[in-house]
């Protein structure tokens, strides 16, 4: 009787070190098997970023290569766009976003480098700071249709006073109006770059200048700017990327007239806004097609752009 | 000498005013946007513009209810595809920094950010629009949540490159696996990080109009379903504000107001959350 209990024990003993052996077995079997889905999982979303990027890359030439083979490159320096009778030369747009965005782009630099400098060099911390950074930093939160609304009623009738007081046609709609919109726009990008280039000049070269009997201005010029150049000219290049690819804000202050703009104050269209414009309504296939080139060309164009960027900035944070 | 000095100090101080009078300039425009922004679209905001749909050309009254509700899902559905994609990528991106593909994947993410809106309008309607043969909604969804992917994935690997690497060697010591490392330690604590990122991205397409203009498309009346063209607050502001009546352009001033109120205050929150939780983005 005694003899049975102990071994009946035993024998349970033996049966629960078991069992819980084969649970730990196939925990850590569940474990491993769980690992490599969630590994698999990892990988597969690697995997899918480059095929998302890929895929837009793939869609974006198929789709134009109709217009390729129809037109050539004789799509870029022909300035005829005619969806009735099929002819499409692009150039008015080309020269629309490039006036727009090279104006905004010189209207909006002094404007940035200024706030770079008070941001990184002036008032680096402190409540002062942090409102001036909240700011610019919200002027990049407004959405850009809110932009263009705001243009469109409140810059635009200025626009056409100040038109009308130095003697040209006073549309108030035009490439000025979208280059001032777009400045705005623009800032916070460079700035907010520009701000940490500034911050990142070493305080020994600063104190140096100082300690020479330098003046503020002259520590700003002859020290700060020559260091952070580089990545100010980073920062100016984004917000130019920035201002090739903006559509709303321009779309609904630039006039959207497809002829080749004959002054800055004259009416015009960018790629952007044609294609916004156009898109929805164009049903002829090499119509389409036209339109999605421009849209590879602009993806091209900043992709470019972004990229002389970064690499401007990778080489400068190793520098710095 | 001393008149040279002087000279030197003057120009000093004052191209120290000029800097502070550009960098002054710059806050005005905000100001003034949202100074006329506030003006233009209070009066037209009342309970009855929040709850009705706009009425057509000539009739007083109307609201933006189908552009909050479309909005609404749109952005949320938006949020639930990009959400869990963006995490995972981030977390992808930060274990795997050695490998090839993710150093391909990070250069992606780069592309994917720099892409216009503009473009990705035009993908959403060669890739969900012209096969499925109609505008919807939930193909503004995706083109939406893979604009949203890059900051999402962008802040996530931030945040988890910021975490101490003794955590996850604490939590291997303990004889966890690799997944519960990462989904029951390392997440966890870089929450804060990850919510920031989503809602920063929120605010980012919340305004987005260029791609929902050939996927959204837009619509008058109250829509529900997924899978037709449904109205949202920048499209609404677009339509509206381009037309040339009083009433419509009124109904875009106070649907401005409701969604530079929305993108500001989430923009706010996100900010003091960062603060709050000593998060870096």
């Amino acid at each position: 009787m005694e003899q049975t209990m102990s071994a009946n024990g035993f024998v349970n003993l033996q049966e629960t070190t078991i069992a819980r052996k084969t649970k730990q077995v196939n925990r850590s079997n569940n474990h491993i098997k769980g690992e490599k889905i969630f590994k698999g999982l990892l990988n597969f979303a690697g995997l899918l970023l480059i095929l998302v990027v890929c895929g837009i890359l793939i869609t974006l030439v198929w789709q134009s290569l109709p217009a390729l083979r129809s037109l050539g490159l004789r799509f870029f320096w022909t300035d005829t766009w005619n969806p009735v009778t099929n002819v499409f030369g692009a150039l008015p747009f080309l020269l629309g976003t490039l006036i727009t965005s090279f104006l905004a782009l010189i209207i909006s630099i002094p404007f940035s480098i200024a706030v770079a400098i008070l941001l990184g060099e002036y008032f680096p911390k402190g409540g002062f700071s942090n409102f001036m950074r909240s700011t610019i930093d919200l002027i990049a939160a407004v959405p850009s249709v809110i932009f263009g609304f705001w243009g469109f009623f409140v810059l635009v009738p200025l626009v056409r006073i100040f038109e009308i007081k130095i003697g040209v046609s006073p549309n108030g709609l035009g490439l000025f109006s979208s280059a001032l919109v777009l400045a705005i726009m623009i800032i916070p990008y460079a700035a907010s770059l520009g701000t940490t280039m500034i911050k990142m000049v070493p305080s020994a070269l600063k104190e140096g200048a100082y300690a020479l009997g330098a003046t503020r201005w002259e520590v700003l010029r002859s020290v700060i700017l020559p260091y952070s150049k580089s990545g100010l000219f980073a920062g100016i290049l984004l917000s130019l990327g920035r201002a090739i690819g903006e559509t709303m804000a321009v779309t609904m202050v630039i006039g959207n007239s497809n002829d080749l703009p004959k002054s800055i104050f004259s009416t015009g269209n960018t790629m952007a806004s044609v294609i916004a414009n156009e898109f929805g309504a164009a049903t002829d296939h090499v119509y389409i097609s036209a339109l999605v080139e421009m849209g590879l060309f602009l993806f091209l164009v900043t992709f470019v752009i972004n990229w002389i960027g970064k690499a401007v900035i990778k080489r400068f944070s190793k520098n710095g | 000498m001393e008149t040279k000095l002087n000279y030197r100090i003057a120009k000093s101080k004052g191209m120290n005013w000029l800097i502070i009078l550009l960098s002054a300039l710059c806050v005005l425009p905000l100001v003034f946007i949202l100074i006329y922004i506030i003006k233009a679209g209070i009066g037209a905001i009342n309970w009855n513009f929040l709850v009705s749909i706009p009425k057509p050309v000539g009739e007083a009254g109307g609201g933006i209810a189908n552009a909050l509700i479309g909005t609404a899902i749109i952005i949320l559905c938006a949020t639930v595809i990009s959400v869990p994609v963006g995490i995972i990528c981030g977390i992808y991106l930060n274990e795997y920094k050695k490998s090839k593909i993710a150093y391909w994947a990070s250069i992606c993410v780069d592309v994917l950010q720099g892409i216009p809106s503009i473009v990705m309008g035009i993908i959403g309607y060669l890739w969900l629009v012209l096969p499925f043969g109609g505008h919807s909604a939930i193909s503004g969804s995706v083109v939406l949540a893979i604009m949203m992917l890059p900051i999402i994935i962008r802040s996530t690997e931030e945040t988890l490159k910021l975490l101490p690497d003794s955590l996850k060697e604490a939590a291997y010591a303990l004889g966890m696996p690799f997944q519960r490392v990462i989904l029951k330690v390392i997440i966890p604590c870089g929450f804060s990080g990850i919510i920031s990122g989503v809602m920063l991205s929120v605010a980012r397409v919340a305004g987005e109009t260029a791609p929902l203009l050939f996927t959204a498309f837009g619509n008058p009346y109250v829509e529900m379903r997924l899978t037709q063209p449904m109205q949202t607050l920048p499209l609404l502001i677009f339509n509206y504000a381009t037309s040339p009546y009083t009433d419509w352009q009124n109904l875009a001033w106070g649907a401005a107001l409701v969604l530079l109120i929305f993108v500001l205050a989430l923009n706010l929150l996100t900010k003091l959350i960062t603060r709050r939780w000593k998060v870096q983005l």
